[in-house]
């Protein structure tokens, strides 16, 4: 069901935890539909030198939850902005059908996290 | 890597002595049952004697087990024939909010078709109150199907009971047995059931057989048409050697019952004790008492289930789970749903259910890896000691549940 990065993404996770103080947090999903994602950035000039997640949800949720801190890790703010659901789910070779209206959120979660950046830094 | 199969309420491996009891009739014996000659003759005694093995473990005539080819089959064959056949005297059916979709789904299907339904409630513990469906009967009621035990949760419904209040109110009486034929004690004359579903790959026989229990004397429209078998109850050819393979499978099932029960039953309860010694904050959902000898469904806070179940499998043990994830739609389970468990805990239920060559050492092992699995998947959930409780919105949406 899950391609070999999935799981690899899934047994080993990247980032995973909270930063404290950090720049910007950002949440989506929520209980009902059984997927909740909360990412944390430190931001230093502009890039993303810091990035920690936490995630409630399936093997896809926590699979692109850790793909998409590998993936922003480094990035520019702007750069980081690029990066879709889409791309998170082509980075680990794809998703199950089912599985990319419903716990393909990561993207968001990062855009969400980097919006409470530019709020409370802008 | 170890394996460690732990979902024999999804289905069961087909036990030694079935396979050998069935092996023959896709061999030598491969005639047609409704064939006059030798090849034919040969079959057709064992489809007989099979009938027997059936009728003797739920306590019937075996001119009243109808062969069909799951238990899905033998559901929609019961609700729909008997709305057709009943249609002069009523059109409204009583069943619970928790039934099998085969059940659940065939009555959404026949209110497009005029019926209607009243679908029970069920109480935090997944019990029904007999009050209750009693008060729901009326003079258009012309069935009740409640299911024998819950798939999910192991939950044993009051089957004799029901069945004197269907008698008292003469209002026919079905019950999907799928889970309870095998693991329970079954008798259909104590307990006043006309029509009773049976899959033969729940109890040690392959997939593909199933069998209704048909009363005399209740009128069934037919529902497969073609040929004459099964006294123009059900037409098709038999599946000669799934039917064979579910009478032996009959037969062992009656000569070990009480044996069987209670060692799985002490197996199930050595787990349930250790998982709640072992690990803070698990829920069990389903009847503390009146439950299937070889279920256990829990939840662990904080946690989904698919995550679970795919760390689980990792260790080589087969569980399964009533998160959205594994129901194939965007919601948990709805028999969770039904005994109101909170949201997040029922994408995070996990059910172990437990079998004739499940061993106290497998036990031990699922004992040893489940705690760390569930810390890990705990110490990655922004649920799970949530610093900023006040403000998130996970922890928002927990609180409001």
């Amino acid at each position: 069901m899950y391609t070999e990065k999935v799981m690899d993404h899934f047994s080993n996770p990247r980032n995973v935890g909270e930063i404290d103080n950090p720049d910007g947090v950002g949440e989506v999903g929520n209980a009902s539909c059984g997927d909740i994602m909360k990412i944390f950035l430190k931001v230093e000039n502009n890039v993303i030198t810091d990035i920690k997640f936490k995630t409630f949800g399936c093997g896809a949720a926590i699979a692109t939850s850790s793909m998409v801190t590998e993936m922003a890790l480094g990035k520019t703010i702007e750069e980081a902005l690029q990066l879709s659901n889409q791309a998170v789910a082509e980075a680990l070779d794809g998703l199950p059908a089912q599985k990319m209206h419903c716990s393909n959120l990561a993207a968001d979660a990062l855009h969400e996290a980097i919006k409470n950046y530019k709020a409370t830094h802008g | 890597m170890k394996r460690i199969y732990l979902d024999y309420n999804a289905t069961t491996p087909v036990r030694p002595e079935v396979l050998e009891a069935l092996l023959p009739y896709y061999r030598d014996q491969f005639g047609n049952p409704s064939s006059v000659h030798w090849a034919g003759r040969q079959v057709a005694g064992a489809v007989e004697k099979a009938r027997e093995q059936v009728a003797a473990l739920i306590n019937c005539s075996p001119a009243e087990i109808v062969f069909v080819s799951c238990g899905t089959e033998a559901d929609n064959a019961a609700l729909k024939g008997t709305v057709d056949a009943l249609k002069a005297k009523g059109n409204h059916i009583i069943t619970t909010a928790v039934e099998h979709p085969a059940v659940l789904e065939t009555c959404r299907y026949l209110e497009k078709t005029g019926c209607r339904v009243t679908y029970l409630p069920v109480d935090a513990d997944g019990m029904l109150d007999l009050d209750e469906l009693e008060r729901a009967i009326t003079p258009e009621t012309i069935l009740i199907s409640v299911m024998w035990a819950n798939n999910e949760t192991g939950t044993i419904f009051p089957i004799e009971q029901i069945g004197a209040i269907a008698r008292r109110h003469g209002v026919r009486f079905h019950t999907d047995a799928v889970q309870a034929v095998g693991k329970l004690a079954i008798d259909v004359q104590q307990c006043n059931v006309d029509l009773l579903a049976i899959s033969a790959h729940k109890l040690g026989a392959p997939k593909g057989v199933g069998v209704l229990y048909v009363r005399r004397g209740t009128r069934l429209t037919q529902f497969m048409h073609g040929g004459h078998q099964e006294r123009n109850r059900r037409a098709g050819t038999h599946n000669v050697a799934g039917i064979v393979g579910l009478g032996k499978a009959c037969e062992l099932a009656l000569a070990e019952r009480e044996t069987h029960a209670g060692r799985v039953r002490e197996l199930r309860d050595r787990l349930e004790r250790g998982i709640f010694e072992k690990i803070p904050n698990v829920k069990l959902n389903g009847h503390p008492t009146e439950r299937l000898p070889n279920t256990l469904n829990v939840s662990f806070a904080w946690i989904e289930g698919e995550s679970l179940l795919l760390n689980l499998d990792m260790k080589g043990i087969a569980a399964s789970s009533g998160s959205a994830c594994t129901s194939g739609s965007l919601e948990p389970s709805h028999v969770l749903g039904a005994m109101c468990v909170e949201v997040t805990l029922a994408h995070s239920s996990t059910r172990f259910s437990l079998g004739p060559d499940t061993t106290g050492e497998d036990v031990d092992y699922v004992l040893e890896v489940l705690p760390p699995i569930v810390q890990r998947l705990r110490d990655m959930s922004p649920l799970y000691n949530c610093r900023q409780q006040e403000s998130c919105a996970g922890c928002e949406t927990l609180k409001k549940l």
